[in-house]
């Protein structure tokens, strides 16, 4: 097929704007404990976690990046600010966000209007929420939304029983690095046998330059509780790059469900190194939804640790690699009690010499017998400039398990294409059609207004695709 | 400018391999033209090369449709100026689903945003005209459809298109009788003065559905007998050794 115009790749990207924000508190460049410490002095932490966040560091400092996960050289750590904020509160009004963050939020269409279809909303610019509320009828239920660091402050106990316990520092490199110097991010509890029906979510914008993100969540469903967590992210657009390595925790207990919904649009500068997991206790069912449409590189396998009889995971990974970006996604799923299922479907699509990389681990333990595990992953190539690789991993010790893997890889065909436009389709429309094709299956699984935005996205990459 | 679509000595090729060897045919509207051939003759070839696939290459020769050059179109353009082709092997696109690869078929045709009540309206029409399910419209565009059901969804598109000329490359082949007569329903719902058709066959069967104004013969990429409907009678008689075996008919196209 014709191979497309890479200046073309992208469409507008929209997000790619910055604003010239009055910064309250910041930091020098580079990694240090006196970061640490200042970040513990402002934001006036208990004393347990000044001393993890300095061990935190330590563990980054000595951990190796693994051997497996290449293409980071250009990451600089020195060049980057740990914390910096342009707000010193997370208001609960909308009108008590300083104007100029309003007026960044509303250029991003995060307008107030959208607090209707939510059951509760969070903003985060840099490393603070500047805004954070829920409506009145699920706090009254007991729902708390509020953001990580006051869920530190007006939590303390439910706090510390489960931060990182899903994801200790120890975990990986960047999973140390967050716990260093973690910032913003929410905290989400769902009492008992509570149905939050209405979505949580909570929108990530990275304003300054050369800057890091590090927010934290930690959502805990209690038993028979349900909840929808949806986020999203953008980044203005720069020469250097900026970094974003959040650590997301999720207590899914038993019968509980929670629906977790990413819509990944970083600029092309993010370096988006984020580790997710859930521990669901018996019967309960995690599901992941994870699109990555933005970013220069991401790594990110959202994972599901079923640790109680009879739970279930679900990871919906739908990726979009353009130009300049290499999306390494996937899935984990760890059984590890009898009885569990699992299913990964994951679709990705690379173009203009993009490149989509899916790696996934099944890991059934020996403790978990019984066990039924689906694993789809499906790969379409636009161009002869871009690659798509698929790394999946069983280890299977358990018994009387059932392993379903399929993986497909295709290109838009000249057949389909010829087929579509002799019906007077233009072709870049017909590409468009095709690769919504492709994708179709996972996005007919997400909310309306959810799909509409990923069709949005992927349309604006699609554009240019002709040659 | 003349109302009809004008082949003028085409000659064609597909990987080096010239197919087409001089081939000449005027449609006008309102006509049915029905073009013979034995396997390996170019059906197929004029077909794809009409509509543009870009797989085949017009090394000499024109075509026009209205007068305009078709050759200068690209295959989408060609269709918005009312060029149709019924494919033999219409192909699957998963996930586009068949309304909306429908409705943004017909908007591309008309120019314009249809409005949507009336694109269902006219669709709902035209499905239960060729007796096809309703169902079938939440489908995947052909994915998973029979023979039949992906040829009655090429007279349904043909329908809703409306086009001005339709090119049919072998709409008859893997078609049972029921889907053969509802195919031939479609096609003569639409014949009228507005339309020129060229149904490209192996056989002779359906020119009992669809009875055309005139008959070509092709061989070896080109035209080597035309008459009336009697000729179809003959090859069903003779089959193609007839002319095959005596070329000094020549072309009277």
């Amino acid at each position: 097929m014709t191979t497309p115009s890479p200046e073309l790749a992208r469409g507008p990207y929209k997000e790619g704007f910055h604003d010239d924000l009055k910064t309250i508190h910041s930091v020098p460049k580079g990694l240090s404990h006196s970061v640490v410490d200042y970040m513990c002095d402002v934001k006036g932490e208990p004393a347990w976690m000044r001393e993890f966040r300095h061990r935190s560091l330590d563990i980054f400092l000595k951990t190796e990046l693994p051997a497996w996960l290449p293409g980071l050289r250009d990451l600089d750590y020195d060049a980057i600010t740990y914390y910096l904020s342009p707000v010193n509160k997370s208001s609960r009004k909308w009108e008590d966000v300083p104007e100029e963050i309003r007026r960044t939020y509303d250029k991003l269409g995060i307008a107030k209007e959208e607090q209707k279809l939510l059951g509760g909303l969070g903003a985060q610019i840099d490393s603070e929420m500047a805004y954070h509320n829920i409506q009145d009828s699920l706090s009254k239920k007991g729902v708390v939304f509020l953001s990580c660091d006051e869920g530190m402050k007006q939590y303390p106990e439910i706090f510390r029983e489960h931060f990182a316990t899903a994801i200790p520092p120890e975990d990986n490199k960047f999973a140390a690095l967050n716990s260093a110097f973690w910032s913003g991010g929410s905290f989400v509890y769902i009492p008992k046998g509570v149905k939050c029906d209405i979505p949580l979510s909570v929108y990530f914008r990275i304003n300054a330059e050369q800057f890091g993100q590090f927010e934290r969540t930690l959502i805990i469903v209690e038993d028979d509780a349900f909840c929808h967590y949806v986020e999203g992210c953008s980044a203005p657009v720069y020469t250097t790059h900026s970094l974003h390595a959040a650590v997301v925790e999720i207590f899914v207990k038993n019968r509980a469900r929670c629906r977790y919904t990413t819509i990944q649009n970083w600029s092309t500068d993010v370096y988006n190194l984020v580790t997710k997991r859930a521990m669901v206790s018996s019967k309960g069912v995690m599901e992941w939804v994870d699109g990555n449409l933005g970013s220069k590189r991401t790594v990110k396998y959202p994972s599901c640790y079923l640790i109680g009889e009879g739970a279930h995971g679900e990871v919906l990974s739908l990726a979009s690699a353009d130009k300049g970006m290499w999306q390494d996604a996937g899935a984990k799923m760890v059984f590890m009690a009898p009885n569990c299922t699992a299913r990964i479907n994951s679709k990705s699509i690379s173009g203009h010499g993009g490149r989509a990389s899916y790696r996934g681990l099944v890991q059934v333990r020996g403790e978990a017998p019984n066990c039924r595990v689906q694993v789809n992953c499906d790969a379409l190539i636009l161009d002869s400039n871009s690659r798509s690789d698929t790394y999946p991993v069983m280890e299977i010790d358990g018994e009387l398990v059932t392993v379903e893997h399929e993986a497909s890889v295709s290109s838009v065909s000249d057949e389909q294409l010829f087929y579509l436009t002799s019906r007077g389709i233009k072709k870049e429309d017909a590409i468009s059609m095709i690769v919504n094709g492709f994708i179709e299956p996972i996005v007919k699984e997400l909310p309306m207004e959810f799909a509409v935005e990923i069709n949005r996205l992927i349309n604006l990459q699609m554009e240019g695709s002709v040659g | 400018m003349t109302d009809a679509l004008e082949i003028i000595d085409l000659h064609a090729k597909i990987e080096e391999r010239e197919i087409l060897k001089g081939l000449s045919l005027t449609i006008r509207k309102g006509e049915v033209h029905a073009i013979m051939g034995p396997n390996g003759s170019g059906k197929s070839t004029l077909a794809n090369t009409i509509a543009g696939n870009p797989k085949y290459t017009v090394t000499a020769g024109q075509i026009l449709m209205k007068g305009n050059n078709l050759l200068e179109l690209d295959v989408d353009a060609r269709a918005r100026q009312g060029l149709f082709l019924a494919f033999q092997y219409p192909c699957e696109v998963p996930g586009v689903r068949m309304s909306n690869f429908l409705r943004l078929a017909c908007n591309a045709r008309a120019g314009k945003e249809l409005e949507v009540m009336e694109f269902y309206d006219k669709l709902e029409k035209k499905m239960k005209f060729l007796d096809i399910d309703d169902a079938f419209m939440k489908r995947y565009l052909n994915e998973g459809f029979s023979g039949g059901e992906k040829k009655r969804h090429e007279i349904l598109q043909m329908m809703m298109l409306e086009p001005e000329f339709a090119v049919m490359d072998e709409t008859d082949s893997g078609l049972d009788i029921d889907a053969l007569k509802v195919v031939s329903r479609g096609v003569n719902e639409l014949r009228g003065p507005n339309l020129g058709v060229l149904i490209i066959t192996h056989y002779e069967r359906i020119l009992r559905y669809i009875q055309p104004d005139f008959i070509h013969i092709l061989v070896d990429g080109k035209i080597v007998k035309s008459g009336g409907r009697e000729l179809a009678g003959h090859l069903e008689e003779h089959g193609y050794d007839w002319v095959i075996g005596d070329k000094s008919m020549g072309v009277s196209a």
